[in-house]
């Protein structure tokens, strides 16, 4: 375990990669395996767009249609925006608080298979039969009559990628709660750091009763259970209930990171503490916790009753004050300060007025009478996708030019940079700012054509060319991360050179134990602060030079992914085949002799002796 | 970490379930961990509610004429009993007394496999009347939300028989500590939920 | 030159009134045109909270604005360090409180409609002579098509909703297969139709459908369920009371009459040997039916719901249902009927009426 480089065989690197449990190459496994679904979320994206091109276009059939806008839901939520997320987190929040990995290195790398091979397992649903195509929210009475195996692959493939969220839920808690490098106190906690450990706090809530209503479906789809089967006794409403109940608090889990890239790039380009951080911190969490309260406002035109639909109206409203707290702070980091626009901040500053009018538009479907017009029109599309392509995507692409560096040691091409944005950015807006109208002439969402002569066709032809648009940007940035990958030129440790926070601090990428000596913290950006009094390595060690604790790879954790994949084909194909029932069996066997021998194989990990990091120090100082 | 380390009943930590760094992380993500579970089974026990009765014309199980509490009641003691004798065996092992902590561990496994054998019987029992999984929205509600608590029964068991033989011949040290603790823990959880159950499913349905 | 500025203005005046005009839709189904209380209700909600939006956008925008002009480095040089400001608490307390006061200012009109609309109380009310004081329409969401069962008149339709103009209307709503949604833009919002309950609420026709270009007021279903969710169209014709009456008793007048086998009229005979058993062409009865009630067929707008009301269309719909609606329940008379029976069949459909 040298950190001098050596020559590799592919079989190794591939070994390597699988059995890592270093976050910041699980970040970069999150990453690529976010990005990956990220670009066939967009290539859906597009398919649909081109079929709404025209009036009664006929590119796609009916079927095929809800196929993929179901498909292209499921995978931007599940398996695009939230592990991007969770690469940024893994890669970056440790270094924040000063920690040399997450509380569970091996829970970590298990978390990311059960994502990746979860995601994978949904999207061979194109290869075997039928991909879903109930909708993202797959409502029951719909999903349970839903012929072959699509709605299948939906219920098993998020089980096991929603498995593997809880469990990196509860390892960014416990990281951030134990293992913050001394003086590093909550109030001194970066917004990223913070918005985290909102985020997996609500994870940690938020996704049981998913897990819960993904059995039920289960069950009801392959097993025989009744639970939404209004014949024998069920109710429908329970799963929108559930799946609200985790739903909505999910996009708060989606913003709040964003919101805290977000607050780290306005801080540091503006070159300026973050306006009111206390403020910033009580209106995430507060966020954090009403996001809890409001579920049934995707549920007005349910009939629920005036009483239900009142109280979370005004509720769902009440969610506005912390956002709008947050907007302002932001505005007023950037008042008085000295406003730097790079790419990343061309994003924040892009992100501002976006999410603003996502933000108000979600409070006037608040408003529970309005959203009954409102309501599963494409008004809402438009909403969401400027919450979420407003808020969370352009978190994502504004995270990937500032911390490209950090994660891979080299500057992605800032004018190429600023490409993607204007691309992405021009064309989002175009896209999504005039289905608002289409909303309120009457064309409601999830239709795979339309009737010429309803006044749709000018706005839907606007919108498609919008979509191509950011589909431009989107290959303008692949290209740039080939380009730049293929250039490598390395960096330093603070290329923006405005670095506040901990991270700044070391070396572009850091190495494998992030820190030679534990930092001790001295303020909220501690970076800043040292480097305004004089001391250039921005950090000051809290202990001495020692041997440092470090744990074992291992792949146990894709092993026992591996078990859940195959059980998950036994469970669909048992009643239709006979080798069904025995590949569940054999499947949920495999997993639990894995997670025995990772009980039963002691683990200890090893030492990092002193004498090489000494070693690496100085190296360390010779560079610079 | 040092597994070799001999402690005696003097230098044992006063908290070996929490003296090491990795052993406090496992320690709150435990906790952690258990609060997810509760939402888990906070959802199945309102869809339960929601679903208790429900069938394709009213009932044709009803919880009253169904559930019968004596060997519910049996069953609830057996789990209670076992709680308290993992208590014991965790006051063992904040003691450093390796072989009584064993043996009580022992005995709540003995006590939880005493009930599963009852659970699996009611069981049983239920599918020879007819009452089946797929008979009704009731029958699924119920079968998911007690056979759900079952198979945490079930885990607990396989765990701590690994546990026990695992460790039976190195005895006690900082590694194995917050295992067994963590343990404990999460024993006490599933005997919590199941009060719970004894009272929204059994006592409840029997009363109407 | 004053004048060509004059002709300037007038022509930008002109091309904004059209972007505004059609920036409001089509009657037939905009909500921005409400043609009932119910949706003007709604409208009114909508001005006033887009109107409390703006005024946020326009402040936030502002700042931001005047931020990102005068605080910029390339103006301030590369080496200017700020003063690092850690916040002002007046300044917090300022935008919490507003922002609630402007949420009051939504929340109270809110409730107050919320309760207004879902008021259902008068649904079943009886004068003193025990006659309904309202109508009442039970609404079956089918895969994929719409009945409308008139409980109080003992009388049904489909896929065509006829409703009296300047009262309350009142809805019964419930799905036979999956889950859909009840939605008419232009009159007001949606309900769920939802398959283990029935839903009910109102709605009022303040416009006479015959004043719309289509003559109809155009339904959607607005509920994902299926293939065909996009083609779940459904039409609406508000009449004036009296004219309401008048088809009212035309529709019960049908009472009994069925097609005969033995017809002269071969499309009757034909009708009877192979549509009665779905479709009823008396428009007396409940609800239940396998296909769409066809008694006043040939007064309506539109064949299945969103093909041209044309003899034309009417037959590529009989010969291959599945082609034009995938996953409908309609077999495939493509075999069934040579071209000469379809053209009988066509015809005899489009003469059914009961206004005549």
């Amino acid at each position: 375990m040298s950190s001098v480089a050596q020559k590799k065989s592919f079989g190794s690197w591939l070994w390597d990669w699988m059995t890592t449990v270093d976050h910041k190459k699980i970040g970069i496994l999150y990453f690529l395996g976010g990005g990956l679904f990220f670009v066939l979320g967009g290539i859906e994206a597009m398919i649909i767009r081109i079929q709404l091109l025209t009036p009664n276009n006929d590119l796609i059939s009916a079927g095929l249609f809800n196929q993929i806008i179901t498909m292209h839901g499921t995978t931007m939520i599940f398996l695009a925006a939230m592990p991007i997320l969770f690469g940024f987190m893994n890669a970056i929040m440790p270094l924040q608080i000063g920690a040399r990995d997450v509380a569970f290195p091996f829970l970590n790398s298990l978390g990311f298979w059960m994502f990746m091979l979860g995601g994978i397992f949904l999207n061979m649903s194109w290869f075997i039969g039928q991909a879903p195509d109930a909708g993202w929210t797959s409502y029951a009475s719909l999903a349970i009559t839903s012929e072959g195996h699509g709605v299948d692959f939906y219920a098993i493939g998020l089980q096991i990628a929603g498995g593997g969220t809880l469990i990196s839920g509860i390892n960014f808690l416990v990281t951030i709660i134990n293992m913050r490098a001394p003086g590093m106190t909550y109030m001194r906690m970066p917004l990223f750091t913070w918005t985290t450990f909102v985020a997996s706090a609500m994870i940690l809530f938020a996704f049981p009763p998913l897990t819960v209503g993904l059995f039920f479906l289960t069950f009801d789809r392959m097993f025989g259970g009744n639970f939404f089967d209004h014949a024998m006794g069920g109710n429908t409403i329970i799963w929108e209930h559930i799946f609200w109940i985790f739903g909505h608090p999910e996009v708060y889990i989606l913003i709040l990171p964003a919101f805290g890239i977000f607050s780290e790039i306005f801080a540091m380009f503006s070159r300026k503490r973050l306006f009111g951080y206390t403020a910033m911190v009580f209106a995430t969490v507060l966020i954090g916790f009403l996001g809890f309260m409001v579920w049934a406002h995707h549920m007005f035109t349910v009939g629920l009753g005036s009483t239900a639909n009142a109280i979370f109206a005004v509720a769902t409203m009440a969610i506005a004050v912390p956002t709008g707290v947050k907007i302002f702070n932001w505005l007023l980091t950037m008042w008085g300060g000295s406003i730097k626009v790079t790419t990343p901040m061309l994003y924040a500053i892009g992100f501002i007025p976006s999410f603003v009018m996502g933000g108000v538009t979600g409070v006037m479907q608040g408003a529970a009478p309005l959203d009954y017009q409102l309501h599963d029109t494409y008004f809402i599309v438009a909403h969401f996708h400027y919450v979420i392509v407003g808020g969370v995507v352009l978190g994502i692409l504004a995270a990937t030019h500032l911390y490209w560096p950090k994660m891979f040691g080299t500057m992605l091409n800032e004018t190429l940079g600023k490409w993607t944005f204007a691309f992405f950015f021009i064309g989002f807006h175009m896209t999504f700012l005039i289905q608002h109208w289409l909303g309120f002439w009457g064309m409601p969402r999830r239709v795979f054509t339309y009737m010429d002569g309803q006044g749709w066709n000018m706005a839907n032809y606007i919108s498609t060319m919008g979509a191509f648009m950011m589909a431009i940007g989107v290959l303008i940035l692949v290209y740039n991360i080939i380009m730049t990958s293929i250039r490598n030129v390395p960096v330093a440790n603070d290329p923006w050179g405005d670095g506040r926070t901990l991270e700044w601090a070391i070396q572009s990428p850091p190495l494998y134990y992030n820190f030679p000596q534990t930092p001790l913290v001295r303020g909220l950006d501690t970076v800043w602060i040292e480097k305004q009094e004089g001391n250039e390595s921005g950090l000051t060690p809290a202990v001495p030079v020692q041997d440092i604790h470090m744990p074992h790879g291992s792949i146990i954790p894709f092993l026992m992914t591996f078990g859940m994949f195959i059980g998950g084909f036994g469970a669909m194909f048992r009643t239709e085949t006979s080798w069904g029932l025995p590949l569940l069996i054999f499947g949920i066997a495999w997993t639990f002799v894995a997670m025995a021998a990772r009980s039963l194989i002691d683990d200890l990990g090893y030492y990092v002796p002193k004498e090489e990091i000494l070693e690496d120090m100085k190296r360390e100082r010779g560079r610079k | 970490m040092d597994l070799n380390k001999k402690f005696t009943p003097e230098t044992w930590p006063d908290n070996p379930e929490t003296a090491t760094f990795e052993a406090k992380n496992k320690f709150i993500g435990f906790w952690l961990f258990l609060g997810g579970e509760t939402i888990l089974f906070a959802t199945l026990f309102a869809t339960y509610l929601a679903l208790k009765n429900k069938g394709i014309t009213g009932p044709e199980f009803s919880s009253q004429e169904l559930f019968e509490l004596p060997l519910v009641f049996v069953m609830t003691m057996l789990l209670l009993t076992s709680s308290l004798t993992s208590v014991y065996a965790m006051y063992h092992l904040k003691n450093y007394n390796f072989k009584k902590m064993q043996l009580w561990l022992g005995i709540t496994a003995f006590l939880g496999l005493g009930f599963l054998m009852l659970e699996v019987y009611e069981f049983v029992h239920y599918v020879q009347l007819g009452f089946t999984f797929d008979n009704s929205a009731f029958s699924s509600a119920f079968f998911t939300l007690v056979g759900t608590h079952g198979f945490h029964v079930a885990i607990g068991l396989v765990w701590i028989t690994l546990l026990i033989f695992r460790n039976s011949k190195r005895g006690l040290n900082l590694y194995n500590a917050s295992k067994y603790y963590t343990f404990s823990l999460y024993w006490h959880f599933i005997d919590v939920v199941w009060v719970f159950i004894f009272t929204v499913v059994y006592l409840m349905g029997v009363v109407g | 030159m004053m004048k060509g500025l004059k002709k300037w203005r007038l022509f930008s005046l002109l091309a904004a009134l059209t972007v505004f005009l059609a920036g409001c839709g089509q009657e037939e189904l905009s909500t921005l045109l409400p043609a009932g209380q119910v949706a003007k209700d709604q409208f009114n909600l909508l001005l006033l909270s887009s109107g409390i939006m703006l005024l946020v956008i326009l402040v936030v925008v502002a700042i931001y604005v005047v931020a990102l002009v005068r605080f910029r480095r390339s103006k301030l040089g590369e080496d200017h360090i700020p003063e690092q400001v850690e916040g002002n608490s007046t300044l917090e307390l300022v935008w919490t409180v507003i922002p609630i006061i402007l949420v009051l200012i939504l929340a109270v009109p809110t409730v107050y409609y919320t309760y207004k609309l879902g008021d259902v109380t008068a649904m079943g009310a009886v004068d003193d002579d025990g006659n309904d004081e309202n109508l009442v329409v039970d609404v079956t969401a089918k895969l994929y098509w719409w009945e409308f069962e008139y409980p109080q008149l003992g009388i049904v339709t489909a896929q065509e909703l006829v409703v009296p103009t300047d009262e309350k209307v009142y809805f019964n709503l419930m799905a036979a297969d999956v889950k859909h949604s009840f939605w008419i833009p232009a009159v007001g919002g949606k309900l769920d139709n939802n398959v283990e309950n029935m839903n009910k609420f109102y709605l009022t026709f303040e416009k006479e459908s015959s004043e719309l270009d289509e003559g109809v007021f155009f339904g959607k279903c607005a509920e994902l369920c299926g293939p065909s969710h996009a083609l779940m169209d459904f039409k609406v014709k508000s009449l004036p009371r009296a004219d309401f009456d008048a088809w009212v008793t035309a529709m019960q007048a049908t009472e009994g009459v069925t097609a005969d086998k033995e017809s002269a009229d071969e499309g009757e005979a034909l009708f009877a040997a192979s549509c009665i058993q779905c479709h009823a062409v008396s428009g007396v009865g409940e609800t239940g039916a396998v296909g769409p009630n066809l008694a006043d067929f040939g007064e309506r707008n539109r064949v299945a719901g969103f093909m041209k009301h044309t003899e034309e269309d009417l037959k590529k719909w009989i010969k291959d249902p599945q082609k034009y609606k995938p996953g409908n329940q309609m077999p495939p008379f493509a075999d069934a009927f040579t071209e000469d029976e379809l053209d009988a069949l066509a015809g005899y459909l489009m003469e059914l009426s009961v206004e005549k």
